[in-house]
């Protein structure tokens, strides 16, 4: 069970006027704001529910995925997950979740993907059969055989995400934290990405959250959504909240952000 | 244990990947010790009687320092340890069940192994044949050698140690450059790599000699040429295993 209750995490964010004379005037004062990322955010989520997590750019999703997963450190408010608090029982915690950060790479560049797969295993000691049944698994559901012996640089944006998933669920996690994860993806690639994650959490019951922009991603895998805006949980419900607010998804999101300006 | 030395073996085969650049750093190395020993044999033929070690041990100094650059230059530092905190690729690593200066310190003492191993035989095996006082000369007991190669160990704890110093360093500025270069041309100077600690003059290289620096690579060059013997090759092996404890720690 996830827990989050009264999170505020702010960011000091340096600012100034375009132009030689205030950036000249920057050399001696510097003048920055403090932008409230995450203000008394509280939720709860149960083992084994699929949940989106939506809001425009900047609102604090990806703030939030990071807190969750231990690395960003609150300044207000209380997590606990599966009774451990992320940021203070790391290591224990992160043993058993997987995360996806759909911008960035966990994959070791000029090495075959197989040899960043192996140093996970070793990273996270699973055992020899349970590392070979998930592989095979992940292998077959995400399309994976062609890729693994190439090095990590050839591959494309699609295929390289396919390779991360696999990467952050060898170590068969409770929870998985999916930060955009389709980003980029083409068509096919973003339908066995979907495909996958609903099996997954069919079959092994994991626990997903998922923040995307892709509504049609959200439409396919969440029942229940969590909307966020300007560090604030403005709406906890499900598709048909959010369905009665305009034609299509994308629209009644659309009119959603409009309503709450944000 | 085994995820560090899983790390290590992964980041030690990647080094072993560049050949083309291990060729081309052989070649600026030869070019360079060539040059310093030049310059040396200008000043040792005007007075040798001035210089604090012999053209010989010089000489040895020079090609051991080349051989093993890799193992204790601070200037090879993992630049992508300094990418992954500027892009945020950080993140996945701070999820990982590992402890992060561990997981870094194996990984850069791998890199370093990977590098030097890929260099060092080419230089050692030629310039042992280049005619003396010029070439590399064979140590004097097998002691002095095993010696040396134990103080070499303690040398590239120390050099990591001090490159963990600045990775953690990264995360508070926005950019590392600053801190690099600062750190870089400190070290070298203290560490014996631009002249030989015995060139300085006594009353600085006594106080340089006490420095973590000089533990980096002025003590096992030394001992291998015959430099530092006896009872002044049992302090320094205390002061540069007392070092390396204390910057990991």
């Amino acid at each position: 069970m996830i827990k989050v209750e009264h999170v505020s995490k702010t960011y000091k964010v340096f600012k100034r006027d375009a132009g030689f004379q205030s950036a000249f005037k920057a050399l001696f004062h510097k003048e920055y704001e403090l932008v409230s990322a995450l203000n008394d955010v509280s939720f709860t989520i149960e083992d084994g529910e699929m949940v989106g997590y939506i809001g425009p750019n900047g609102a604090g999703k990806s703030s939030t995925i990071k807190i969750l997963s231990g690395i960003l450190t609150p300044e207000e408010g209380i997590v606990k997950i599966n009774g451990q608090i992320p940021w203070k029982n790391r290591i224990a915690h992160v043993k058993e979740i997987g995360v996806v950060f759909g911008q960035r790479s966990q994959l070791w560049w000029d090495v075959p993907v197989l040899d960043s797969f192996q140093l996970l295993k070793d990273i996270y000691s699973i055992s020899e059969k349970t590392y070979k049944d998930n592989l095979e698994e992940l292998t077959s559901l995400l399309n994976l055989s062609d890729l693994l012996q190439t090095p990590t640089r050839q591959l494309s944006l699609g295929q390289r995400m396919r390779c991360e998933i696999a990467a952050s669920l060898l170590h068969s996690p409770k929870i998985l934290f999916l930060d955009e994860p389709t980003i980029g993806l083409d068509a096919v690639s973003k339908l066995a990405v979907r495909e996958f994650i609903k099996s997954l959490n069919q079959k092994h019951k994991t626990t997903v959250i998922l923040t995307t922009h892709d509504m049609q991603d959200i439409e396919a895998l969440t029942n229940r959504i969590i909307l966020i805006g300007k560090g604030r949980v403005l709406m906890d419900g499900t598709i048909d909240d959010i369905k009665i607010h305009g034609d299509n998804m994308d629209e009644a999101v659309a009119n959603l952000y409009h309503e709450y300006q944000i | 244990m085994r995820k560090y030395l899983s790390f290590f073996r992964l980041r030690f085969s990647m080094g072993l990947q560049y050949r083309s650049a291990a060729l081309a750093g052989i070649f600026t190395q030869f070019i360079w010790g060539i040059m310093e020993i030049l310059v040396f044999r200008a000043f040792y033929q005007s007075d040798s009687n001035a210089f604090p070690m012999t053209m010989q041990a010089t000489s040895s100094y020079i090609w051991l320092q080349e051989a093993f650059l890799a193992l204790f230059m601070v200037t090879f530092m993992e630049n992508e340890i300094f990418l992954s905190v500027n892009n945020g690729d950080i993140a996945y690593e701070l999820c990982r069940p590992i402890d992060i200066y561990n997981m870094w310190f194996s990984r850069s003492v791998a890199h370093r192994l990977s590098r030097a191993v890929l260099r060092c035989m080419p230089i050692l095996v030629i310039t042992i044949f280049i005619p003396k006082p010029y070439g590399l000369m064979i140590p004097k007991t097998v002691t002095t050698f095993l010696l040396f190669l134990l103080t070499l160990i303690l040398g590239l704890s120390v050099a990591v140690a001090f490159c963990m110093i600045i990775y953690m360093l990264t995360f508070f500025t926005i950019s590392a450059m600053g801190v690099k270069m600062i750190a870089m041309s400190l070290v070298e100077f203290f560490a014996g790599a631009v002249i030989p600690l015995p060139f300085f003059p006594n009353p600085i290289r006594r106080w340089m000699e006490l420095l973590p620096f000089a533990s980096m690579q002025n003590v096992p060059l030394r001992i291998y040429s015959g430099d530092l013997t006896g009872n002044a090759i049992q302090d320094v092996f205390f002061l540069n295993l007392y070092w390396s404890i204390f910057s990991i720690v």
